[in-house]
């Protein structure tokens, strides 16, 4: 199984060697084909090992490909662990991966010729971004399957290292390696925590092993940390780990990267909003389960960031006007979602909704893509409307990817989302009550904003200007069988894998299970215990006060975006009005942006120039080392003054002296 | 024990390349060159012996050479290598070799004298990380001087004169005291091997006064903080090449002396001074980062920038002794060293391709301002590719060697103490900023002048170069076993070492280190 394994992981790599490297030789069609073929590989063989775990065939594989170092007695291994949940995550990845590989070749293909924003980055761009965004794949696989934290911390780096390459990719733009550079920081701000987080593992448990730290880690349960006054071991390494999800996972206060990172084209942002990148964070945290499950203090503080990241961004989005950015910040809130399921234990249910997600939110990108393209490259929807007829299957799609946003019944993410808000209904942990109430009325939020941007772009009149008009029309079969493939899962994949991931005992069944939950926290016992099959759930969920909420939200979208807005478009004004400092609160996005640009980056500048200008250059530079010159060059003239060349000054000083010796001696 | 004096080849062959350099003149210019890359290959070649032949089983030295130089006062040639300095031999052959090549067209004012300062520099460095005499050591150390002095007075840039007698005095001052310290330990042990100074007893006064003219001579050198401020000076004056070799090596005495000088002849001082050493590197991390950030200049960006890094090297050496005082916690000094170690040798390959980047604009803007560049990877798609490569490895991008060092270093100081980790590890962010911010204002975004529309992009030599710094940086970044195996033994031995206390019989009352006879008893 090794091989396979191996293959899964370099057949990327060697795609994004190939174009990035012979990218000029290869030429765009061969570039695009050596990359496909590398992430289809990997895509069908992960799907292999998926349904080889479905049958209940294959077995967890835990092993070492090399030893990278050692040092201290701590050995360091590049090695992969492949369990259900590494599985699920493989398979996730690829799939989106190759259905994002082959959508940029139609989403790419004028690249070099129509882009309106000039100059492109080098001449074989088009090769170029292939191999990027198969390189991204390379990268989340080997942090997905990892078997130790160093590696983890490997992926977990390269992949914001390929992020920063491909946000920056139009790198003439300004605000494109503005975000690239925004976000690279932001996410190291988030491993400052992450590393220290591994080193406590490494001092306490002496290993970088997973499954060396998780048999240890009910050993030291108890232990203590003498910081602070004293924190208990569990708490420190799960926040310090959970600070690092942070960042990659955009909770609120290291989200602001990941709305700037829209700069990047679309099928990056597909695939760094759905399947890599910003799942690496929940992932971990549900792959350190057997830690987390130790530390109530550090579940709390997950719910509670979770959950305030789920309602909080949720409302930006109702505010926002490019259409890529209502899909960002719906991200930023579905992440919430997830991230408040780790934090009531119910990790499941977090991979469950991220697998859902990654599928439905891939489709909504893709789909906003499609958009982009027909409207010759203008993103802002209050100049769209009507689209449904000229793009007949991005709408279809699309509107499959908001209903099974919204979580409306029978559609992926009804499953996963209504899992995640009865099993934090059923916390008992600190914060649970609010994370519930939040999450709930949240519900309702994304319902407005998905079916705002949705009546705005394909609904009602039409906006755009005549020529634009004039050239509408679908988008060829590259980007729309994509759009078609990832629709079935967006539909489907709740109802078929509701049953083993939720329900059944699928996690836990062999002798190793990836997800570990503590009894008194398992707050998914309730759906289990209640369960009555699919169709009872979507039989129960229409008479729950969520979907309520949904469809609210869903009415009153169509009233305002749809019936309103098209009887007179001003509406928009007159809700900002209407809204007053609401609206201009959500519009500066809380402050976080104005206050990380003038407060830390400003902050850490003037710091800088301070450090530099009464540091080194005054106090070392002009008080230590010029000043000491000076001091001996004064010094030297006062002593050249004794060297006056007058033989009786030196006759008289010599006899001073003799006198002196003398004294001296005979004294003694 | 050796047959073949590989170790005076190494040295010696360099240095006679140098003088055959500087006597076949300008007058061939083609030639000179050639005959300088071929010695410099040679040696490269020849130390590659040592790396092949070296034992690293056994902390003893190895490629032992010793015969009596001045019989009067004991002083020997003396020479070997152990896991210390023969990783540092090899860094100092293979990044001459880039040197060399990166002079190759610039340099047109005595090319050939140019090269033969770098070749006999070369042989010099060797010589200093091979002496275990400690008069051979002095007199390599401070011949050192005299090649940089002449490259960055003679090829410097406007401001060369100051820059040069600042690196000078400042530099030559710290090692007064130093020479100072080694005839008095001669007094003692009545040798100047430094093998023996290992095994002198001392006391406590004396190793308090020993250690710090040992920091003041090596702290220069690294340099830590205060004494830090000749090397962005120095290196915004020096030719390329100067650059190169001043911060891939040179600063590397410094961390190489306080591991062969002052942890394992001065043990009592140190564990009681380490404190002073631990703030100083800290202070290098967090204060010099923020100074970084605000530079103008790209190399003195990148020299603060290796400030920094350096203070993960003495870090990584000094959290030792806190280590070894606190039985609550086990391992961790071994993994500090050989952290410090990497750290050293990678620094030597990333900050050396970044200063040749900056030569490349260099040679064809002559401008290290950042405000003059803007959108380079439009015209020098090559370039930009390398540069945010190196720039990736210098804020420690795992997968280059730029994070082997740190991470080792941050996960055995977390051992120490967790309030130094967390400052250590703000390098995270402060080494990506200040680099990647530079990186965005001269790589990307729209070609900002004519200057920078009329860049060509890298010619195959610089292409050569870099990529081979390049290859070298994936690798060890991927795969640094190798480099630690051939270190791991003797840092186990001077930890050891460093971990007993070495007062004389009459002072082991005031111990703090675990005193010889109890750590025996654990011995059996």
């Amino acid at each position: 199984m090794e091989n396979v394994y191996l293959t899964i992981v370099l057949a990327p790599l060697l795609g994004a060697i190939a174009a990035g490297f012979f990218g000029a030789r290869l030429g765009r069609r061969g570039a695009h084909r050596a990359t496909i073929a590398g992430v289809a590989v990997s895509a069908v063989l992960s799907l292999w090992v998926l349904a080889r775990f479905i049958w209940g065939e294959a077995t967890v594989f835990n092993g070492p490909v090399y030893t990278w170092l050692v040092s201290d007695g701590m050995r360091f291994e590049v090695g992969f662990l492949v369990d259900k949940l590494t599985a699920v995550m493989m398979a996730t990845v690829t799939f989106v991966s190759l259905m994002v590989h082959l959508y940029t070749i139609g989403y790419m293909a004028d690249d070099e010729h129509n882009w309106p924003h000039g100059a492109l980055s080098g001449k074989n761009s088009y090769q170029r971004f292939f191999s990027y965004i198969s390189l991204f794949t390379f990268s989340m696989l080997m942090l997905v399957m990892s078997n130790n934290f160093m590696q983890l911390f490997f992926g977990w780096e390269a992949v914001g290292l390929v992020s920063y390459l491909l946000i920056g990719f139009w790198s003439t733009r300004e605000s494109a390696v503005f975000a690239n550079l925004k976000a690279f920081l932001v996410n190291r701000v988030g491993d400052f925590g992450f590393i220290l987080g591994i080193a406590a593992v490494g001092m306490y448990f002496g290993s970088m092993d997973y499954a060396e730290v998780f048999a240890k880690a009910p050993e030291l349960a108890d232990e203590q940390v003498a910081i602070f006054g004293g924190v208990s071991l569990m708490t420190l390494i799960g926040i310090l780990l959970f600070i690092g999800a942070m960042g990659k996972s955009a909770q609120v206060p290291l989200h602001v990267w990941l709305p700037d990172s829209m700069e990047g084209p679309t099928p990056i942002s597909a695939l760094i909003h759905a399947a890599t990148m910003v799942t690496a964070g929940v992932f971990m945290v549900a792959r350190m389960s057997p830690l987390y499950e130790l530390s109530e203090t550090a579940l709390s503080f997950i719910l509670i960031v979770g959950a305030s990241t789920a309602f909080f961004m949720g409302l930006i989005g109702l505010v926002q006007n490019d259409i890529k950015r209502v899909v960002a910040y719906s991200t930023l809130s579905q992440l919430g979602y997830m991230v408040t399921a780790l934090g009531a234990s119910a990790y499941a249910a977090g991979i469950f909704h991220l697998m859902t997600h990654a599928f439905f939110k891939a489709l909504l990108f893709l789909a906003a893509g499609s958009v982009i393209i027909a409207m010759h490259h203008k993103q802002d929807i209050s100049h769209m409307g009507g689209l449904r007829k000229y793009l007949p299957i991005t709408w279809l799609t699309a509107l499959i990817g908001s209903l099974a946003l919204i979580g409306f019944p029978g559609f992926s993410g009804f499953f996963s989302k209504d899992a995640i808000i009865e099993a934090v209904g059923h916390s008992q942990l600190f914060g649970a009550g609010y994370a519930t109430v939040l999450l709930t009325v949240g519900v309702f939020v994304t319902a407005l904003y998905s079916f705002r941007m949705y009546f705005l772009v394909f609904h009602g009149r039409e906006r755009m200007d005549e020529h634009t008009r004039h050239h509408l029309h679908e988008s060829p079969w590259v980007v729309t069988v994509p759009l078609v493939l990832l629709a079935i899962p967006s539909v489907f994949i709740g109802w078929f894998a509701v049953e083993p991931m939720l329900i059944g005992d699928w996690w836990t069944t062999g002798d190793w299970s990836p997800i570990v939950v503590a009894h008194e926290h398992d707050t998914l016992h309730h759906l289990r215990e209640h369960w009555h099959g699919q169709a009872a759930f979507v039989e129960h969920g229409m008479h729950a006060l969520p979907f309520y909420l949904a469809m609210a939200g869903l009415a009153l979208a169509a009233l305002l975006w749809w019936v309103l807005h098209a009887w007179n478009p001003r509406i928009d004004e007159l809700l900002q009005v209407f809204g007053g400092p609401v609206t201009r609160i959500l519009q500066d996005k809380y402050g976080f942006d104005d206050f990380n640009q003038r407060f830390l980056a400003g902050g850490s500048r003037n710091l800088g120039r301070m450090f530099w200008i009464t540091g080194d250059r005054t106090l070392i530079d002009g008080g230590m080392v010029n000043g000491s010159a000076r001091t001996v060059g004064r010094l030297a003239l006062r002593f050249r003054q004794l060297q006056t060349g007058y033989l009786y000054h030196y006759a008289i000083a010599m006899i001073i002296g003799l006198v002196g010796l003398l004294t001296i001696f005979v004294t003694l | 024990m050796n047959e073949f004096p590989l170790l005076t080849l190494t040295i010696w062959l360099p240095i006679i390349g140098g003088l055959v350099v500087l006597a076949s003149g300008d007058q061939e210019k083609s030639l000179s060159k050639w005959t300088a890359l071929a010695f410099a290959v040679l040696t490269f070649l020849v130390s590659l012996g040592l790396w092949i032949g070296f034992d690293s089983t056994t902390a003893q030295m190895q490629f032992v050479e010793r015969t009596s130089w001045i019989p009067s006062f004991n002083v020997e040639y003396f020479l070997g290598v152990d896991g210390l300095s023969m990783p540092l031999i090899v860094l100092t052959t293979f990044i001459s070799i880039f040197v060399v090549i990166a002079g190759w067209e610039v340099i047109r004012y005595k090319p050939s004298q140019y090269m033969a300062a770098f070749l006999i520099m070369e042989g010099i460095m060797v010589g200093v990380f091979s002496a275990l005499d400690a008069v051979l050591f002095y007199v390599f150390w401070e011949a050192m001087l005299i090649p940089m002095f002449i490259i960055i007075g003679v090829w410097g840039g406007p401001n060369r004169v100051y820059a040069t007698i600042k690196f000078f005095i400042y530099t030559f001052l710290g090692s007064v005291f130093m020479l100072v310290a080694l005839i008095y330990m001669y007094f003692q042990s009545g040798s100047f091997s430094i093998l023996d100074f290992h095994a002198l007893e001392l006391g406590m006064t004396a190793q308090t006064l020993i250690f710090i003219a040992f920091f003041l001579a090596f702290a220069v050198k690294v340099p830590m903080f205060p004494v830090h401020t000749w090397l962005p000076d120095a290196h915004v004056e020096a030719p390329t090449g100067g650059s190169v070799i001043l911060a891939a090596i040179m600063l590397k005495i410094g961390g190489y002396g306080f591991l062969r000088f002052s942890l394992p002849i001065t043990p009592d001082a140190s564990a009681d001074l380490a404190w002073v050493i631990i703030a100083l590197s800290l202070i290098a991390i967090v204060y010099i980062g923020f100074v970084a950030l605000v530079q103008q200049d790209m190399k003195k960006l990148i020299a603060y920038s290796s400030i920094a890094h350096m203070g993960f090297v003495t870090l990584g050496f000094f959290i030792v002794f806190t280590l070894a005082l606190n039985p609550s916690v086990t391992g961790g000094a071994v993994m500090g060293i050989e952290g410090g170690m990497v750290q050293m040798i990678s620094h030597g390959f990333i900050s050396g391709a970044l200063f040749l980047c900056v030569g490349v604009l260099y040679d064809r803007v002559h401008s290290r301002e950042i405000a003059d560049y803007g959108g380079v990877i439009n015209t020098m798609p090559w370039f930009g590719a390398f540069m945010v490569y190196f720039a990736m490895a210098n804020a420690g991008l795992p997968g280059t060697s730029g994070f082997v060092g740190e991470f080792m270093v941050i996960l055995a100081t977390f051992k120490a103490s967790f309030w130094w980790a967390l400052l250590a590890a703000t390098t995270l962010i402060l080494a990506a900023a200040f680099t990647l911010w530079m990186v965005k204002r001269v790589v990307f975004g729209e070609v900002k002048n004519e200057k920078v529309a009329a860049l060509a992009d890298l010619d195959l030599r610089e292409r050569i170069n870099l990529g081979a710094l390049a290859a070298v940086v994936l690798l060890f970044g991927l795969w640094p076993a190798p480099l630690v195996n051939v270190m791991h033994v003797t840092v186990e031995n001077l930890v050891a070492q460093v971990g007993v206390c070495k007062l004389p019989e009459a002072e082991r009352g005031e111990c703090v280190l675990p005193r010889p006879e109890t750590v025996a008893l654990i011995g059996h």
